[in-house]
C-alpha cells in the first residue's frame, strides 16, 4: 500500500527532492507521508497540505487511508 | 444548503476556535483530534469542541465546507487553520499565537476554556418559520 501512494505522490510532485511514505503501524493504513518540493514555496500549510490530499484522494475516498499524517517543506 | 450543512457553517462562524474532532475535550476518541487540543492547549487559547462522531454526515458537510478530507479541523475567526500537523506545527512555531491574535485581539487569552458542544446547538430559530 506504500507502494501506491508513493506512486501518486510522485506522479503528483513530479519536482519534488523528496516523497517519503512510512506506514506507522505496519497495518497499511496509518501513514506519515513527507514531500519536500519547490511547489509548496510562497502557499500556506494549508495549501499545501491540500495539495497532497488531492494527491490522495482516491486513497483517502476508498477508505485505504486511515490516518495520515502530513509534512510538507518548500525548500528549493 | 442542508440545515446541518448551514448549521456547521454558523458554528465555525460564530465559534471564535472551534475544533471538530472525534470525540469530546474530555474523551478524546483519536490520537490526531488529541494532538489538536493539545496544540491549543499549549498556547492556553480557550476553545470549542464539535464531536463528529453521532453523525457521519457532520464529517462528510464540513469536509464540502472546508475542502479538508480529514479530522481533526481547527478553524479561528471562521478560517481553517488545519489539521492535527499544521496546528501543532504552528503551535510549535510561535504562529498559532500569531494567528489567534490576528483573528481574535487579546479575547482569546481568557483561561483557556473548554467545552464540547453539537452542531444543532447552532440551529438558526426562525429557519422552520421561513423554509
Amino acid at each position: 500500500m506504500s507502494e501506491r501512494l508513493q506512486t501518486l505522490l510522485d506522479q503528483a510532485f513530479p519536482d519534488a527532492r523528496g516523497v517519503d511514505v512510512v506506514d506507522r503501524t505496519g497495518g497499511g493504513d496509518h501513514f506519515h507521508v513527507t514531500v519536500v518540493s519547490p511547489r509548496f514555496q510562497g502557499l500556506s500549510l494549508v495549501e499545501q497540505h491540500r495539495l497532497v490530499y488531492d494527491a490522495l484522494a482516491e486513497p483517502l475516498a476508498d477508505g485505504t487511508i486511515h490516518e495520515l499524517r502530513i509534512t510538507t517543506r518548500g525548500d528549493a | 444548503m442542508s440545515e446541518l450543512s448551514e448549521n456547521i457553517q454558523r458554528t465555525i462562524d460564530d465559534e471564535p476556535v472551534v475544533a471538530f474532532i472525534k470525540g469530546t475535550h474530555e474523551q478524546c476518541m483519536c490520537g490526531n483530534s488529541e494532538r489538536a487540543l493539545q496544540a491549543l492547549r499549549s498556547v492556553g487559547a480557550s476553545f470549542t469542541a464539535v464531536d463528529v462522531l453521532p453523525d457521519p454526515a457532520i464529517r462528510q458537510e464540513l469536509s464540502v465546507l472546508s475542502s479538508w478530507p480529514t479530522i481533526p479541523q481547527v478553524f479561528v475567526g471562521g478560517e481553517l487553520v488545519g489539521g492535527a500537523d499544521i496546528v501543532q506545527e504552528l503551535a510549535r512555531s510561535g504562529e498559532l499565537e500569531a494567528k489567534l491574535d490576528e483573528k481574535l485581539g487579546d479575547s482569546w487569552r481568557n483561561g483557556g476554556e473548554e467545552r464540547t458542544i453539537a452542531v444543532s446547538d447552532r440551529r438558526d430559530p426562525f429557519r422552520l418559520a421561513t423554509s
